[in-house]
């Protein structure tokens, strides 16, 4: 027995309900305005108990979910929304929320480190940076790639030596880890260096020299010219052209 | 009574039987609770997140459920031989198909009053009044589709999981339309119109439900009457459309 009649069993008056739905649908689908593209604000963070009851039992997935998430806030459907014009704040609390739900998480902080933080807006460079200083603070042996960056941005970027140093000096003093490379606390040398304190950097590079931590022979041998270049004095500089 | 009301009736006591208007309740009530917990823990517009997280959630499901029963009770009738006994009877098959689905849009304006209950807490009777036709109209949409779906496939899974795959894409469908014109996309490309062409043709054939049911309608003022317009407009072109088609599967069939 065939699966279908054929077309003459269908009703003229079904037949043309059918014509007439088919070509309503496509007068209404040119009529009707197109989609809008709508710049949604982010929202406030919610609180660490109702984000808890959100993950079910699962607060890795969640953290990688609001992650992926807060990643793609910028590039909304038919919309692109510069860095610069999201409540940094916000953001902040965001990635904290996530930081919490998954402490082992790298993500959170390269993020700020590395993609909130290049903004050219020094003001919210400076919320990332605190952000990332604080949250290193808390598990100093993983966290510390994102705040060995916040020096350089410091440094490079904001010229702000104070701050700069206040972070190498968390790191040579935090970081202390087996797994932590000696690049890391030797930074405080150069952060010193660069405010003035050759004294100062010249005692960390020798007491680093002297501790025997350092096995690399490069390494060594770049050290001690650093310090060979600091004990000599800078020749003075060239006489102003009349 | 008419037939067609009649076929109406009996697919409403079928729906009482299936303790459907039971399960609805103990949602409601349940959901209701949920969102009590949640709203408690949020630190400012408690009201806002309590409503919104409500009616998200009563709408997802109150279309779960119409979807369901819809594609179960259609199918139960093709097992049971109910829909040949009916065809066996004087009736134009229109009437069959029209009984159940005045039947089923009865279902819809049912759950969705029974949802409106549960939002007057949170947001005005305007409010809730306007978010519940919005409501009673996607509703309408899903169960014929469903209709037309389970003429179509026959098999209970495959007919509720094109019911659902309909309602999620035409949820979807503005944002993928205007994926496709976004600045990062690069323009001019074959396959880049290509795919805005595939998607354009879906989207023509697909309602605008992402315009439907807003829960921002509950949580802020300024709604409108005239937001239910278009949507009343959209639904009534569709549900000829749907019916065109029921029908015209309907009398092709060889039962």
């Amino acid at each position: 027995m065939a699966e279908e009649r054929s077309l003459h069993s269908v009703p003229p008056s079904a037949l043309a309900i059918l014509i007439v739905g088919l070509c309503a649908q496509g007068l209404w689908h040119q009529l009707r305005p197109p989609p809008e593209a709508r710049a949604a604000a982010l929202p406030s963070p919610p609180s660490a108990g109702s984000l808890a009851l959100w993950a079910l039992g699962d607060p890795e997935a969640l953290a990688r979910l609001l992650m992926l998430w807060l990643q793609a806030h910028d590039n909304q459907p038919g919309i692109s929304l510069p860095f610069k014009d999201l409540d940094y704040d916000k953001v902040v609390g965001w990635l904290g929320r996530i930081l919490d739900l998954d402490p082992r998480a790298q993500y959170p902080l390269l993020a700020a480190a590395r993609l909130y933080g290049e903004v050219p807006d020094e003001a919210k460079q400076r919320v990332v940076l605190e952000f990332v200083y604080r949250r290193f603070l808390e598990d100093p042996d993983r966290r510390w790639p994102w705040l060995a960056h916040g020096v350089f941005v410091a440094r490079h970027r904001l010229h702000d030596q104070r701050m700069a140093l206040r972070f190498a000096e968390a790191l040579a003093r935090y970081a202390t880890g087996p797994e932590v490379p000696h690049w890391v606390q030797q930074m405080r040398i150069f952060v010193l260096a660069d405010v003035g304190d050759v004294e100062a950097a010249r005692l960390l590079i020798r007491a680093l020299l002297d501790s025997g931590r350092i096995t690399d022979p490069h390494e060594i041998r770049f050290l001690s010219e650093r310090l060979k270049s600091m004990q000599t004095p800078s020749p003075d500089p060239p006489p102003a052209r009349p | 009574m008419p037939p067609v009301l009649t076929i109406a009736a009996f697919t409403m006591r079928e729906a009482q039987r299936n303790r459907i208007l039971w399960l609805l309740g103990i949602v409601v009530v349940s959901s209701f609770g949920l969102s009590e917990l949640v709203g408690e823990v949020a630190i400012t517009e408690a009201s806002e997140t309590k409503s919104a997280l409500l009616a998200g959630f009563l709408r997802f499901f109150s279309v779960f459920l119409v979807a369901l029963f819809v594609t179960t009770s259609v199918v139960r009738d093709f097992n049971d031989k109910v829909l040949e006994s009916i065809l066996s009877l004087p009736f134009p098959r229109s009437v069959y198909y029209f009984g159940k689905l005045i039947g089923f849009l009865a279902l819809a304006i049912f759950v969705a009053l029974t949802i409106a209950a549960g939002l007057l807490l949170y947001a005005t009777p305007f409010q809730v009044a306007i978010w519940v036709a919005s409501l009673m109209c996607e509703l309408i949409i899903v169960s014929t589709v469903g209709l037309v779906c389970t003429f179509s496939f026959h098999h209970l899974t495959t007919a509720f999981s094109a019911v659902f795959g309909f309602y999620i894409l035409a949820r979807m469908i503005g944002a993928i339309e205007l994926m496709g014109t976004s600045p990062l996309v690069p323009a001019g490309k074959p396959s880049q119109e290509i795919v805005n062409a595939v998607v354009s043709g879906i989207a023509f054939v697909l309602p605008d439900l992402y315009r439907f049911t807003q829960s921002r309608w509950l949580m802020y003022e300024g709604v409108a009457w005239a937001d239910l317009v278009p949507i009343a407009g959209q639904t009534a072109v569709y549900l000829v459309l749907l019916i065109g088609v029921g029908l015209f599967d309907l009398y092709r069939k060889n039962l």
